[in-house]
């Protein structure tokens, strides 16, 4: 059996699997609080965000504060099981090389 | 990639999950600050109280001029106590998030000041109402176990030591209510003694290491 083939493609970039890492820990996180823990620039962030949202694995809910758009986003079910697959996937590579 | 990689990314996504969800820069020097000006403040109440039932003997009778002032000057006592604690704790904090090069207003730290907020300011109207019915032997206890309440809920977004001192000081309000009348001991041991403890505990956990690198 090849242990990479369980790992995710759309998990390769850091960015996006580091999204995903704070929704799973945070039910429901705005643009701006992302942008500040991963520390990376809005372009970059939005177009990962784009690509994670289109495979199903977060959830967009636009708001509004005031007159400023907040958008926020949380983790769908399919983004939970796929994240926790990953995590498995390296577990057992690392495993399998010991 | 390979298994150094693959520990990193590990290692990575614990510390993402870490940081995003816990306001870690919370400084065991705000605790053992906050504890000083407790004792300190205690001490001063005691002697004001002290002078007081001193003064009532002396003259043999009571004075309701002289509670008044009493009380007024204690609640002053407090409102200073209050204003010198935070600043310092606040000073404390952000020293430690600066040195991490973490901000010190972000979404964990939102969470931790939101929470704690909630049943503190819950049990500050609750012993307002206790002063004004004149009920001043509960207001130690009072605050005590809404202190330890409202530790124990913003632990869940800031270092779990708080959430066992948070613990320790509902037992200690919930003993104050069995032994009335000697709140100001509790008092000075929940808010003085405990946050020394518990300060110094998780400035030996967190920090001696990064102080001594300078």
């Amino acid at each position: 059996m090849n242990p990479i083939g369980n790992l995710n493609k759309l998990f390769d970039s850091r960015i996006r699997l580091g999204v995903m890492s704070v929704l799973m820990v945070n039910e429901e996180v705005s643009f701006n609080d992302l942008k500040q823990v991963l520390e990376v620039t809005d372009g970059n962030l939005a177009s990962h965000l784009t690509t994670l949202e289109e495979n199903g694995y977060l959830k967009v809910h636009k708001g509004f504060i005031g007159r400023k758009t907040n958008t926020t986003y949380s983790i769908t079910k399919a983004g939970e099981k796929a994240f926790k697959g990953h995590l498995a996937a390296l577990e057992n590579m690392i495993r399998s090389i010991e | 990639m390979n298994e150094q990689q693959h520990l990193e990314t590990l290692s990575d996504i614990k510390r993402i999950m870490e940081r995003s969800s816990r306001f870690i820069s919370l400084s065991g020097l705000s605790g053992v600050w906050a504890g000083i000006c407790g004792l300190a403040g205690a001490t001063v109440a005691y002697l004001w109280i002290h002078s007081y039932y001193l003064a009532w003997d002396t003259r043999g009778s009571y004075y309701d001029a002289d509670y008044a002032i009493l009380r007024y000057k204690l609640i002053i006592l407090a409102a200073v106590v209050l204003g010198i604690t935070l600043a310092g704790g606040a000073y404390f904090t952000w020293r430690k998030a600066r040195r991490n090069n973490l901000p010190i207003w972000d979404a964990t730290s939102r969470k931790v000041v939101v929470n704690l907020c909630l049943p503190l300011v819950t049990g500050g109207f609750f012993i307002l109402g206790l002063m004004y019915n004149n009920h001043e032997p509960l207001i130690a206890p009072s605050c005590l176990v809404f202190y330890g309440l409202a530790l124990v809920n913003a632990s869940k977004y800031t270092l779990t030591d708080i959430r066992y001192l948070g613990i320790t000081e509902i037992i200690l309000g919930i003993l104050n209510i069995f032994f009335l009348r000697r709140g100001l001991y509790f008092w000075a041991l929940g808010f003085g003694v405990l946050h020394i403890i518990y300060g110094l505990v998780m400035w030996w956990k967190y920090e001696r290491g990064v102080n001594a690198e300078g």
